[in-house]
């Protein structure tokens, strides 16, 4: 459909919304919105944003696919329950700032969040119009509209208003998405908020892991400009429980709170033979490399190197290997495997990081995973052992679990794994925390309805409490424990 | 936050020693532990650095290096009153001290730097300190007044017969090992390949040996496992489980690939930062 095709499309469509008379049949017709991307052969060789972004035709003809069920079945699936379907509603009608606000009620973050959250899990997953179609990839395009209205904006938000100096002082440890979130909210009921940050710049996650073509570095620096604005201090390269412990912080330092929200920094490998060969990486460290550091200019400018790849086997099926998969591509390496036990079916990835990391040639082995890596006499990869998989019954997760065919062996000759298959919970705070209860996970135990932990003053949330989850959780629990230390701080 | 260099010496042609600000980091940390640092905010590599000394009332620490590639040659070209970007720590675990009895403490060039601290805590503890410091010549060999102050012995050599005894540390070290009674403990810090080798000394005389591992690091906080080692046989990685192990369970061959991981790319680096540094007179 041409450009042209929309916008008579979008009159004639809207004339009927105005006047009530645009049927639900009549809006499961209206063709769902594609959105728009670098063509596959060109972005292979760059590292800009590969979902270029509605145009406004787009957007509202995408809105008014929206049934606007009375019951609201997208809001029940959001995390941080933004009210989507009137959010979504004022798109369609072109009151776009109104709809960031309504937006900005329950997320601090929707240019990241439109980006980057696994709405087809979420409030794709409960939308009547994808349960119609029996597929939440053909839902409405929620978390699309939430980027196209938050981009929108980019330069005319207001700085949000902070309440009278209370006196009393935050300390929020780790700069991620939760930390941001916490920080905001904490600061907007009026205490002295400081935000701890162990790299040498803030935003976790969303700056060293999730590549600058997925999520843009300068819309997490607008957020954080945001925060210094509302007079929150951020303090890098600190090391809570190194350079000062929680007690400190607490005891000699005058802060009356502390939220924990440092992640899961400790990745897992396999355990299997090879594993610190030279040229084996975990996604981590790869992604670090590329995305923080800025590897990808090595010799014209960053000090970082990388390993000059040709060949690349990346291990696992979630969002994290995708990302590693298309960073190698972008490096420039020649043939990029994915490895994953089981199907592409219980990949944890997102449908649409799948799809794009196929259309950028990534060619998917699945049903295998590595048995040994092997090296020369330098020690470096040279080949990776793989042994087939199939499915057998489900386990815990409730995922068929996969068992390995006897005899299978086959090997892939290449120079660089990756490794990425989930990080385990970072010890630094709990080792010099004796007293704050953890799970045999090490993950930290907190009540969930406030986020406290065991240490009266201390909350924590995202992934260190939940492992390994999304930056949207993480922002809903950031949200919880900042509404549970203003709650607290208030009775002081 | 930024760290001002207060002062500044040159310690032999490739070996520098600074005083940087760092009042928390000073007041904090404790023998046997590191920080990282990097040199600006935007493209700068971030590298570990063992803290050498400490004056929390000053609010500064002590900090040693060796010019091997551009950061550490950028590192040296800093000047009195030049800031440091980040300084982030103190980082790794604090060396385990007590009274071991009679301890060799075994330094190899830039690994006195390290191991100085340590000799001065384990004296603390009524250890007997027998110190070994090696070096390819006189020139490089460094801290020599600073252990003589520490040691109840103190033997020096050179690869190349310049000054002290012409042998490697491991020949004074294998004659130590083979007195009545044997020493209680070993402190080696220095090269991987010195390491290796005083290892396989102490080992043969069942003398536990504790190594300092400066391995290749990116956060220094356990997320990038990038530093990890073989040890036992299991995966470690050194920011969070050492910097120090037992060195006869580490594999020193697998961790000297690992360290030369990038060295075909950064000697090129090297060599651009000092040609460009030629071009434009900066050095005069």
């Amino acid at each position: 459909m041409t450009e042209d095709q929309r916008q008579k499309l979008l009159q004639e469509l809207l004339e009927k919304h105005k006047a009530g008379k645009l049927t639900p049949a009549q809006r499961y017709k209206i063709p769902q919105q594609n959105m728009p991307e670098q063509d596959p052969v060109t972005r292979r060789s760059n590292v800009n944003e590969v979902a270029t972004g509605y145009t406004e035709t787009q957007a509202r003809l995408e809105a008014l696919r929206c049934l606007q069920c009375k019951n609201a079945p997208c809001v029940q699936g959001c995390p941080v329950r933004i009210r989507i379907r009137d959010f979504v509603i004022a798109i369609a009608e072109g009151r776009y700032k109104e709809a960031l606000s309504i937006i900005r009620e329950n997320s601090l973050l929707p240019a990241v969040c439109g980006r980057v959250c696994p709405q087809e899990n979420q409030c794709q997953l409960t939308c009547t119009v994808g349960k119609k179609f029996k597929d939440p990839t053909k839902a409405v395009s929620i978390g699309r509209l939430e980027r196209f209205v938050a981009d929108l904006n980019q330069n005319a938000e207001a700085t949000p208003a902070v309440a009278a100096e209370t006196g009393k002082k935050v300390a929020i440890i780790g700069a991620g998405p939760g930390g941001i979130v916490a920080a905001a909210d904490t600061r907007r009921a009026g205490h002295d908020v400081t935000l701890f940050e162990a790299f040498h710049k803030p935003g976790g996650v969303m700056v060293f892991g999730i590549p600058e073509f997925r999520l843009p570095k300068a819309i997490v620096q607008k957020e954080i400009n945001t925060l210094t604005k509302m007079g929150v201090k951020i303090v890098c390269n600190f090391i809570v429980g190194k350079t000062r412990t929680i007690q400190q912080l607490l005891a000699d330092d005058g802060f009356d709170a502390a939220y924990i929200g440092v992640g899961a920094g400790l990745p897992n490998f396999m355990g299997i033979e090879g594993e610190s060969l030279v040229g084996v990486y975990s996604a981590n460290e790869y992604l670090t490399r590329a995305n923080l550091m800025k590897a990808y200019d090595y010799g014209c400018g960053s000090d970082t190197p990388i390993a000059l790849s040709k060949k690349v086997a990346v291990v696992g099926g979630g969002n994290v290997a995708m990302d590693s998969a298309r960073t190698a591509v972008r490096l420039g390496a020649e043939k990029v495997y994915l490895v994953y036990r089981r199907t592409e079916k219980e990949m944890p990835a997102r449908i649409e990081e799948v799809h794009h990391a196929k259309q950028e040639g990534i060619e998917f082995h699945i049903l295998q995973s590595p048995k040994r890596i092997i090296g020369d006499q330098n020690s470096h990869v040279i080949a990776v052992e793989c042994l087939k998989y199939k499915l057998g019954e489900p386990d815990d997760s409730g995922r068929r679990r996969p068992v390995p065919i006897e005899g299978s062996e086959f090997v892939i000759e290449l120079d660089t794994v990756i490794i990425a298959i989930g990080n385990k919970p970072n010890p630094l705070i709990s080792q010099t925390m004796p007293e704050l209860k953890i799970t045999k996970w090490g993950t930290i135990v907190v009540d969930e309805h406030t986020m406290a932990t065991s240490v009266p003053g201390v909350y924590a949330g995202g992934d260190i409490v939940s492992g390994a989850a999304t930056v949207i959780l993480a922002m809903g629990q950031g949200r919880i424990a900042a509404a549970a230390i203003n709650e607290s701080l208030s009775k002081k | 936050m930024s760290h001002k260099i207060v002062s500044k010496k040159q310690l032999s042609q490739d070996v520098f020693t600074a005083e940087i600000e760092a009042p928390l980091i000073a007041q904090a940390r404790q023998p046997g532990q590191f920080v990282i640092i990097s040199i600006n905010n935007e493209y700068a590599e971030r590298i570990p650095l063992t803290i050498a000394d400490a004056d929390p009332e000053k609010g500064t620490i002590r900090l040693i290096w060796q010019r091997v590639g551009k950061t550490t040659a950028e590192l040296s070209d800093l000047q009195v009153g030049d800031k440091i970007a980040n300084v982030a720590g103190p980082l790794g675990n604090p060396t385990h001290l007590e009274k071991f009895g009679t301890v060799v403490c075994v330094g190899g060039g830039i690994g006195n730097a390290p191991l100085l601290p340590i000799a001065k805590a384990l004296k603390d503890k009524g250890n007997k300190i027998i110190s070994i410091l090696g070096a390819r010549n006189k020139e490089l060999l460094i801290l020599e007044k600073e252990f003589a102050g520490t040691s109840d012995e103190l033997i020096l050599t050179t690869d190349d017969g310049s000054y002290g005894r012409k042998a490697l540390v491991t020949e004074p070290l294998k004659e130590i090992c083979q007195r009545s009674p044997k020493p209680d403990q070993v402190f080696a810090i220095g090269p991987a390949i010195m390491m290796k080798f005083c290892c396989e000394v102490t080992k043969q005389f069942d003398i536990p040996t504790q190594v300092s591992l400066n391995t290749i690091m990116i956060d220094g906080t356990g997320m990038c496992g990038g530093c990890r080692i073989e040890y036992d046989g299991q995966p470690k990685f050194v920011c969070v489980d050492g910097p120090e192990f037992d060195g006869h369970k580490v594999n020193f061959d697998l961790m000297m690939k690992r360290l030369n991981a990038y060295k075909h790319l950064e000697q090129k680096e090297h060599e651009k930062y000092k040609k460009h540094k030629c071009k434009i007179g900066l050095d005069k």
